[in-house]
């Protein structure tokens, strides 16, 4: 229990969570789109265990190790061109299947 | 106090990731992502990471939210679906991630201590960068070449959706703005973007020395002008614009100048030399945050619908 109490480890725990449920939405959802949101999630995870390693590298009057934090703001910026490429292969994907453009003939409403 | 926030932002998160993982309205399941992207945010302030909140709220909230509603509604009633797994295989997968949730959560715990750090190693040599912000520094000085193959990343990723357009409209713009405006989403793109590109501008140039930076600006700069485009306040750009691309090499041709630079006034490839260090940085800076703000605008708005306008 001793572990739970140093900062940034509760954290850690949920981002450990976070990767198997994510995974579990990868894995066995039947729509396509939402794997790729359940990817999003286990990558939330995975951040959410550097950020616990970050925290517990304060030293030197800084609250946590900027090093990890900046790998992480890495991440997250190629983890969404990663899942902008996959949203544009599913839409071409989409429309091979169909045979007409995605969102052609529906008007949208703006969303 | 602070562990009750921790504790009910830890279940809200879970909470959120069940309600993606159980439902079945996919709109629904995207504005969860939408609201766990928000509250992560939060999280990571708990962290003692603002920079990392700003990040996560405006591209992983924010930023992915906007993507997938989009394709949301492209999609809507065609998304290719596979068979459902059976009850069965359902359990297994949920044993398999049970157990490397277990495994993750048990490395968690037993880090190391002394936990290792590199703080001291970084503030010892921000004096030398002439930055406040040490999260700053290990982006653009420490690890500037991360960065820098990032921006290339984000380029390639837009080269990639770009390819996806038919060869006879290669280089057309792309379709943003939906069929009907309705008149708040109008209203908000003549209100908003003054402010937003303000706030991005402020957000770039207060990075140096308190959280912030590029990547937060430039998503908010994205962010409005994808707004413009969204409204049909301004027409989405023919992806073959030159003033589009040079937008876009801007920042990582610049990056790349000084890295070469370098090798003769410094020590090596990205060595700055001490005296004109920060502004180097902010230069880089700069034009990184336009490039950005382009990439991401573009990768939001997908490949080209329509042929270019010659």
């Amino acid at each position: 229990m001793t572990a739970l109490s140093q900062p940034g480890v509760l954290f850690g725990l949920c981002g450990a969570a976070l990767v198997g449920m994510g995974l579990f939405v990868v894995v066995t959802h039947p729509g396509l789109l939402r794997r790729i949101v359940g990817c999003n999630i286990v990558g939330a995870g995975i951040f959410l265990v550097f950020g616990a390693v970050a925290r517990r590298g304060a030293a030197a009057g800084l609250e946590a190790d900027p090093v990890p934090q900046a790998l992480v703001i890495t991440g997250i910026v190629v983890a969404f061109s990663a899942s902008a490429l996959a949203v544009a292969l599913l839409k071409r994907l989409s429309e091979l299947n169909t045979g007409d453009r995605a969102g052609a003939a529906e008007p949208r409403s703006g969303s | 106090m602070t562990l009750l926030l921790d504790i009910a932002l830890v279940a809200w998160l879970l909470a959120l990731a069940v309600h993606v993982a159980v439902q079945s309205e996919e709109r629904s399941a995207i504005i969860a992502l939408l609201a766990f992207g928000l509250l992560l945010g939060l999280a990571w302030v708990r962290l003692a990471a603002p920079d990392v909140a700003l990040t996560e709220i405006a591209i992983g909230g924010g930023g992915t939210a906007v993507l997938l509603l989009r394709a949301e509604a492209a999609l809507r009633g065609r998304d290719r679906q596979e068979e459902g797994m059976t009850r069965a295989g359902k359990l297994a997968v949920a044993v398999g991630c049970a157990a490397i949730s277990a495994g993750l959560g048990f490395a968690v715990l037993t880090l190391s201590t002394p936990p290792p750090t590199l703080a001291p190693a970084a503030s010892e040599a921000l004096a030398a960068t002439g930055l406040g912000n040490p999260v700053t520094a290990v982006l653009l000085a420490y690890r500037a070449l991360d960065t820098l193959l990032e921006k290339v990343v984000v380029l390639l990723a837009l080269i990639g959706v770009w390819s996806l357009a038919p060869d006879g409209i290669w280089g057309g713009a792309p379709d943003v703005k939906p069929t009907a405006v309705p008149a708040p989403l109008s209203y908000l793109a003549r209100i908003l973007p003054p402010f937003g590109v303000v706030i991005g501008i402020y957000m770039f140039w207060v990075g140096a020395d308190a959280p912030g930076g590029t990547f937060q600006a430039g998503t908010v700069l994205a962010a409005m002008w994808l707004l413009a485009m969204m409204a049909g306040l301004t027409p989405a750009p023919d992806t073959e614009r030159l003033l589009l691309r040079i937008a876009l090499m801007g920042g990582p041709a610049l990056f790349l100048v000084i890295a070469f630079l370098g090798f003769a006034f410094a020590d090596g490839f990205l060595a700055y030399p001490e005296s004109v260090a920060k502004p180097l940085i902010v230069a880089i800076e700069a034009a990184l945050a336009l490039s950005v703000a382009a990439a991401l605008a573009m990768l939001v708005a997908g490949p080209a619908r329509k042929a270019p306008a010659r």
